[in-house]
Formats: structure tokens, sequence, C-alpha cells
């Protein structure tokens, strides 16, 4: 058994930097590599091109990458884990194949987790008393059936698990939780056992540090922002694992970034609810026990993690079809020019009403005054502020009104408010609102599959 | 005494559906102390006041030195229907640090 594995993380997010994943693998050494690229929109995208295409579906920065990373990926045994398959992990497979075919790497093995979508399934579930009922509304999915564009279960740790002791050097997953990619190697690697519940929060805790790339590793940091050195070539956090559960957070030297107390500490704070209660398929880790130790040169050991048992529930993320939306924006300069974008929104408002438009809501911001705090933004000075952007939104049922709004951007230039620019991209379009299910579905109702496809 | 929140802590925030979260970090123990004792659920929701039109839930991390906080009904609907330009509260943490506690 290893005494340590070096996990590093390549995407937190499906539009993240081209370079980590490549860079992860060059520019220093780590047994794995590990890339999310599923946002809970992002299932939704991925099943309608795969409606269009049943080729497509998965995350298409995929093949491209391969060609880049598979030759080195190879010579140094590291392994690859994503879940960038989406709604089509056997496409994404055939399609790094064709890759390491045309590359000339032979005997190469890629693991297949499937059996997360159930969406063909849905109907008789709901008619076999499994009612999908949306966490935060009670609501049960029965009425909005015929409007579900997916439905996927997150699997945990354990399928890549499989995959990984069936020889897999590339495991390619659909909807599988972020955390999850992180803490298989380890199991797999240290033969944790699935009631070793500190461990798996360890290794759980782990993966929530690494899921959002760079986001541990100085990105988007709210401390000393300033101070962080040669973002440009930012280094993207490596988990360090040991048998014990213990983790070293770290990155490449040569890279830049920082891993230090206070960007781990402000990653390990995001996006969480009740942080004694993190729940996973895997194990439910408590975040209050955790222990974090700067030992300096980048370096930050994360130990004490405590865990309990997992929760006979899968989450299950659906998302359905709420209407269209559109947003359009025009700029305004000095002088006034908050006093012209709020005269103008108040022009288009007014043509909007008289031509009987319907909308679910209408919302206007203005870009360099009030578009992050809202009513929390200090008022500028009309004299000092150089220019400011309107932005007005809609949502609504009708496709026309949305359509129409898109119409009634432009014409603001020459029938409004003067001193007025930035109309390049044409009349905004409507886009298809898609809304998001949270539900729980009885673990025993689905079963993961691990399939192994191997070269000749 | 006022002490600004941005002076002693820093933090993160993100969506969770229709919340935000918002994980305030302070820089040291007594800056732990302070926010622990002044930057209260009450204190928060009173401040997005217009912003937040939920129920606001505080959770202690003292191991981090860290408050979390939980804002319900504040990103207009979540991540994919928001019309919000920030959809995903991504600038709120920013937000609560420009507060300044009365101590």
């Amino acid at each position: 058994m290893k005494e340590k594995i070096r996990i590093a993380s390549g995407q937190g997010f499906w539009g993240d930097l081209i370079e980590a994943p490549f860079n992860q693998v060059t520019k220093g050494e780590v047994d794995y590599l590990v890339m999310d690229y599923l946002a809970e929109v992002t299932m939704s995208i991925l099943q309608k091109q795969k409606n269009k295409n049943p080729k497509l579906g998965y995350a298409k920065d995929i093949p491209e990458l391969m060609s880049r990373i598979l030759p080195v990926c190879k010579e140094k045994g590291i392994k690859i884990i994503t879940n960038g398959g989406g709604v089509n992990p056997m496409a994404c497979a055939e399609a790094v194949f064709e890759v390491a075919k045309a590359l000339e790497i032979n005997g190469l093995k890629v693991g297949i987790v499937l059996g997360d979508n159930i969406k063909p399934r849905l109907e008789d579930l709901v008619h076999t008393g499994t009612h999908l009922n949306n966490m935060e509304t009670g609501e049960s999915i029965g009425r909005y059936l015929d409007k579900i564009l997916s439905a996927n279960v997150y699997f945990g740790a354990f399928p890549i698990v499989e995959a990984l002791l069936k020889g897999a050097d590339i495991v390619i997953t659909g909807r599988t939780t972020d955390t999850g990619l992180t803490l298989a190697p380890m199991i797999y690697e240290f033969g944790w056992k699935k009631t070793d519940y500190d461990l798996l929060a360890s290794g759980t805790v782990a993966g929530h540090i690494l899921e959002c790339g760079a986001q541990a590793s100085g990105g988007n940091f709210l401390g000393d922002w300033e101070s962080i050195e040669n973002m440009a070539d930012i280094g993207f956090p490596i988990a360090e694992a040991y048998q014990d559960g213990s983790v070293i957070i770290t990155k490449h030297e040569k890279l830049g970034g920082r891993v230090s107390f206070e960007t781990v500490a402000e990653q390990l704070v995001y996006e969480i609810g009740d942080p004694k209660a993190y729940i996973t398929p895997d194990c439910i880790a408590d975040f209050t026990s955790i222990k974090l130790e700067d030992l300096g040169d980048n370096r930050v050991r994360v130990y004490n993690v405590k865990g309990s048992p997992e929760t006979e529930f899968y989450k299950v993320s659906c998302s359905f079809s709420a209407g269209f939306s559109a947003s359009g924006s025009l700029t305004y300069s000095w002088p006034q020019a908050l006093k012209k974008a709020e005269a103008a929104d108040k022009i288009l408002r007014q043509r909007l009403d008289n031509l009987g438009l319907k909308f679910d809501e209408i919302r206007t911001e203005f870009v360099g005054y009030n578009a992050c705090h809202g009513p929390l933004a200090i008022k500028p000075d009309e004299n000092e502020i150089n220019e400011v952007m309107l932005r007005v939104a809609v949502r609504g049922q009708d496709y026309y009104s949305i359509e129409r709004f898109g119409k009634e951007i432009a014409p603001l230039i020459l029938t409004g408010p003067p001193a007025v620019t930035g109309f390049a991209g044409g009349r905004p379009k409507p886009s298809e609102v898609v809304a998001y299910w949270p539900a729980l579905i009885p673990k025993d109702l689905v079963v993961p599959e691990v399939k192994i496809m191997e070269m000749n | 005494m006022k002490i600004k929140l941005l002076e002693i802590a820093h933090g993160r925030s993100g969506d969770k559906g229709d919340a935000a979260n918002i994980g305030i970090i302070a820089y040291d123990e007594k800056g732990y102390e302070l926010i622990g004792k002044y930057l209260t659920a009450e204190r928060v929701k009173e401040y997005f006041k217009g912003i937040c039109q939920g129920k606001v839930e505080r959770y202690e991390l003292p191991n981090l030195r860290a408050l979390n906080f939980l804002l319900h009904e504040t990103l207009g609907g979540g991540g994919t229907v928001s019309l919000k330009h920030d959809a995903q509260g991504k600038t709120l943490a920013a937000a609560l640090l420009r507060m300044e506690l009365d101590i």
C-alpha cells in the first residue's frame, strides 16, 4: 500500500481554465487528476444536446484535453477521474478511445459509471409511490412530469472505486458528487471500508476543498487578494492524502496562487448549509470537527475530521422547463448617467406595458451602481459617476412577449435619453428557463452500473 | 465603538437553490469573539432587508473561526431561474463585509 497519494484538481466547473489539467500533470508529480464538469444546470444542457444527437451529451472539452494529457498520464501512470460524461458517459468514453487510437496509445482501460439517469423511469416511480417531492417546497413531481428535461441521481465514490478495482486508467461518470471524485482514489488506494466514516468524511472534506479548482489556492480570495502572486499562472490545488485520513492541501511549486489557512478556510465555507451535517451519498461529514494547520510553503494540513453513517437516500437533481427569459443592456455616459439610465428604464417599461406584453417578472439593475448589492449600494454622486449600464431582464411563460421585449431595447438609442451606447450584440433572444428540482430517492431503487471498456 | 467587518474578517458566498450562503471568517480569535457576539442572525437579516425575503440561519464553526449564514429566499428564485446579474450571490460576502459592527 502506498504511504500517500497526490490527487490534483483539474477543473472546478465546465468552462474553467483550460491549461489547468495540463499544468497539473506536467508541472510536478501527481497520481490522480480529478475533474468536475457538472453544475446543476449543465445536465439539462447536455440532455438537450443528446436529444438532438445521440453521440453528444458529455463535456465536449474532454477529447481535446485528452489529446494533450493522455501521453503524459500514460507515461507517468496518472489516473484520470471525471464526471464530464454528463448524460452520455459511454459516448464520452468512445471519444476518448478515438483520441487514444489517433495517438497510438494502447491498452487503455476506461471505467464508465452508468445508472444515474432516472428520467426514463420517472413516470413509473411516481405511479409506484415514489413522488420525488421537492426538497424545498414539498410538492410532488407528478404535475411536472411532461416538463422534465433531465433527472439524475448523485452517486458517490464507490462506483468509481469499483471501476478502479477493475483496473481502469480513466473513470468517466455521469452525475457523481464532486467530492466523490476525490474520495474514490483514497478508498481504492488505502482500502478504506464503507463503515470507516471518519476516513470517508476526511476524503469528502478534501473533495470539497478541491471541487472548485483554484478557489482553494488563491482564486476568488476575499482576504488580501492583492498579495496573491502570479494569478496568471495559478496553480490548482492538490490533496496529498495519507492512510490515516489526514490530507495536506498544496499546489505545484512552480505555479502561482497560494495555499494558506485563509484560502482553504474560504473554500471550506463555500456553499455549505449546516456545517455539522455535510451530506453526501458516502457519509455525513462534520465540518466543525475539521482542524487546519498552516505548515507554510503553500501546505495546509487538514485532519481530525469526524464522520457518521450515510443516509438511506440519494439526492436527485431534476431540471424542468419553466418558461423563457431574456436580458438586454445599454450604457449611458456622464453627465447624469444614472438619471438617464433610470429614465430609459421607465420609457421601456411604459412601452412594454402599452404593448400589453405578459411577464412573470421584470428586473432592472444599474451596473456600476447596484447590480451586485441592490438596496445596500450607496447612491453615487451624479457628477462623479462616469457611466452606468442599464440592464433589464424579463421572464415569463409567453414566448412572444419575451421575444418582443428583445426588440424594444435598441430603439431606446434613437428614441430615448442621450449619450447612450453599447448595443453591439444584436437583439436579445429568448432563452428557455430551466428550473431545478431537488429531491430524494431511496437508495435501493437505483443501482449504479460499472462498465469497463478496454482497447484492443 | 464601531468596527468595520472588512478589517477583522474575510469570507465567501454562493448559492444553494434560492438561498445564499455567506461564510465569514475572522482573521484571529479576538475577531471571532466579536463576530460571534455581534454578527447575529437578526443583525444579518436586518442588514439584507430588501434582498433576503426569508429567514436567516446562523451556524458556528469555531474550528475555522467562522460563521456560516444561510439566507433563504434571496436569489430571485435560484441560480437558473433568477434574473439577477448576481444570480448566485457571489458578491454577497463582500456586501456583508461592508457592515460596521456596533460594539
